[in-house]
């Protein structure tokens, strides 16, 4: 277990840094001079301009300025927002109401797609299965902020069951609306994959003996299939992270969440691009942060992920 | 018949010769491509999507075809977020250009940008998945180390800063590129999982014997061995792509709004939903259906070329 810890653990170091450099490096590219850019259609001032290139580290080679802003990033200081705002202090703000978001989607996806993909996976082949399948398909290519726009027309406008955006405050009983659209576009793959799982347990030699034994088919579907099943939809989860940090920046930007989505989409819509690359590098720390957990969380559900190699 | 007294010949059909006399070798030779394509043939999906696919390839070839209406000359204000009219069967958008030849003529970007960005992701895929599994050892270190960085960035997140980086000169190449850059890992990852499997069958190690370099081993029986997955992920990558040029239209970091597209129709429509649902409702109706059929097809091909799946059924 700790060997496969260490090793998880050392591969994950020349990720964090290719990404991070690889996003560094697209901004480095970036035509124009930002210095020069900020005199506007002033003539530029040589010492104030020196004086702002060495403020910034601008004067560095790249390889420094690159190391220097990692530097940054492990003292918590991702740089400044647009309008002059710590990055860092921005998402303190924003991160509890896309936290509630990423709960209520992640509850009903799990709860969802797992239930429906047990009960097609047993009665594979049924009305229940195909229409299934045939739903997951139109929902997977359903892009969500299509999702989100019919979701807002329909419920919010035409039946006015809830408000068409949410409020400053973002309550919980506001934020339904919004969660289930997060997470419409994942819950097909969960449903598909639980379905391809527990059919392929079914098969499986321990649950025949377990039916020979005589045990009630409601504890073998409990004990012996579905947690079998699980970890392959517990891997999916971590990779699905990234498809809901892209639907979170498209939900709370068109139902108007305050939350780390909105304020990335905000940038984007503004071409606010240094502020756009400091929470894309949050985000994909995150994500990486992440995808190391599920993959401890994984050895710690499957004893072959551990032992093996 | 002096020997039978000495010699007993057993009858014909108790030997196995008769399996190898049985076999008809004019029968129509059967190979994993073949008998995918006889079970798509009997599936309804395959004819419905493969029948979308080919309308939405002609409608971007030949727009001319359906409908005679200019999408962006002709435009009146009088029509500004107009019902439908005879000869405007779709309505008009808030500059009052025929919403119906708006998407008849931004098909072609759209495809295009999927066709692209599948070209790249495929290309890249395969050629990182083929080495790293091929060859292993130390190329196959430092390639996987190379997708294991690509992926880590979501690719909607990462096309968003190439598009923010290069936001003056955003074109169809420009954007399929910064989607393709980082899609490709995972068809590389699958390409190479399923090369491992192959590289250790006996066929290649008979090549090995008879002296066929590696390359060419690769080339001639590796490749065309492992190559049904890529099939399947590349159908659905050309849907992805269609989506995610959508997308990042809609976030105001797709193309210019000079270029006709799906996405850019969409996201201009989104202020006027309250008052012109049309306009926003059927740009993402043709994005969904083309989305879908593509998926759909991916799927067929998917349960076809399985032998797990089509054992399954």
């Amino acid at each position: 277990m700790f060997g496969y810890i260490l090793r998880r653990l050392l591969q994950a170091i020349p990720v964090f840094f290719g990404t991070t450099f690889l996003i560094y490096f697209m901004v480095f590219a970036m035509p124009g001079d930002p210095v020069v850019a900020l005199f506007g259609q002033h003539g530029v001032n040589e010492a104030v301009a020196a004086q702002l290139r060495a403020q910034y580290h601008l004067d560095q080679p790249f390889i420094i300025q690159y190391f220097i802003y990692i530097g940054g990033i492990f003292r918590g200081d991702f740089g400044v927002s647009f309008s002059g705002q710590p990055v860092s202090e921005i998402l303190l703000s924003t991160f509890p109401v896309t936290l509630r978001l990423a709960t209520i989607a992640l509850f009903l996806e799990m709860v969802l797609g797992i239930t429906i993909g047990l009960i097609s996976g047993l009665r594979k082949g049924k009305l229940f299965d195909s229409s299934t399948l045939v739903v997951s398909l139109i929902l997977i290519s359903l892009p969500i902020f299509v999702i989100a726009f019919v979701a807002q027309l329909v419920i919010g406008i035409n039946l006015g069951w809830v408000r068409p955006t949410v409020s400053g405050t973002a309550p919980w009983n506001e934020l339904i609306l919004p969660g289930i659209v997060l997470a419409t576009v994942s819950v097909a793959y969960i449903i598909r994959l639980t379905r391809e799982s527990v059919i392929e347990t079914r098969g499986q030699d321990f649950v025949r003996t377990a039916y020979s034994k005589g045990l009630t088919s409601g504890r073998i579907v409990r004990v012996h299939i579905l947690r079998n099943s699980l970890i392959p939809v517990v891997t999916f989860l971590a990779v699905d992270f990234g498809v809901l940090m892209v639907g979170a920046t498209v939900t709370e930007g068109i139902f108007n969440i305050p939350g780390v989505g909105r304020t990335l989409y905000q940038a984007i819509i503004r071409g606010e691009g240094p502020t756009v690359v400091s929470f894309v590098t949050v985000m994909v720390i995150i994500y990486l942060v992440v995808n190391l957990l599920t993959d401890l969380l994984y050895a710690a559900l499957d004893p072959r992920i551990r032992y093996g190699k | 018949m002096a020997n039978s007294s000495n010699h007993y010949v057993a009858p014909l059909d108790e030997t196995p010769l008769a399996e190898v006399d049985s076999v008809n070798i004019s029968a129509q030779a059967s190979n994993l491509w073949l008998d995918a394509w006889r079970d798509m043939r009997g599936r309804p999906m395959f004819y419905i999507s493969g029948f979308i696919i080919i309308l939405v390839a002609l409608v971007a070839l030949f727009p001319g075809w359906f409908t005679q209406v200019p999408p962006n000359n002709d435009c009146l204000l009088v029509n500004s977020n107009g019902a439908p009219i005879t000869g405007h069967p779709l309505g008009f958008t808030k500059q009052g250009c025929d919403v119906y030849s708006r998407i008849i003529h931004g098909t072609s970007t759209s495809l295009s940008v999927g066709i692209i960005v599948t070209i790249l992701t495929a290309g890249l895929g395969v050629l990182f998945g083929a080495f790293a599994g091929f060859y292993g050892r130390w190329l196959d270190a430092i390639l996987s180390r190379v997708g294991d960085i690509f992926f880590a960035i979501p690719y909607i997140l990462a096309a968003v800063v190439i598009m923010s980086v290069f936001s003056s000169y955003r074109n169809i190449i420009i954007i399929s590129l910064a989607i393709g850059l980082f899609a490709w890992p995972s068809t590389a990852r699958v390409l190479r999982a399923e090369i491992l499997r192959v590289k250790n069958a006996d066929f290649v190690m008979a090549s090995t014997a008879i002296g066929v370099s590696r390359f060419k081993i690769l080339m001639r029986h590796v490749l065309p061995n492992s190559i049904a997955p890529v099939i399947v992920i590349t159908t659905l990558s050309l849907a992805a792509a269609i989506v995610a040029e959508a997308t990042l239209s809609f976030l105001g970091v797709g193309l210019p709004t000079s270029f006709m597209s799906w996405g850019n129709d969409i996201s201009q429509a989104q202020s006027d939903l309250r008052n012109a649902p049309q306009t926003l409702i059927y740009p993402s109706l043709a994005l969904t259906i083309t989305a879908l059929s593509f998926i759909m097809m991916g799927e067929v091909i998917r349960n076809a070329l399985d032998p797990k799946a089509r054992a399954r059924r």
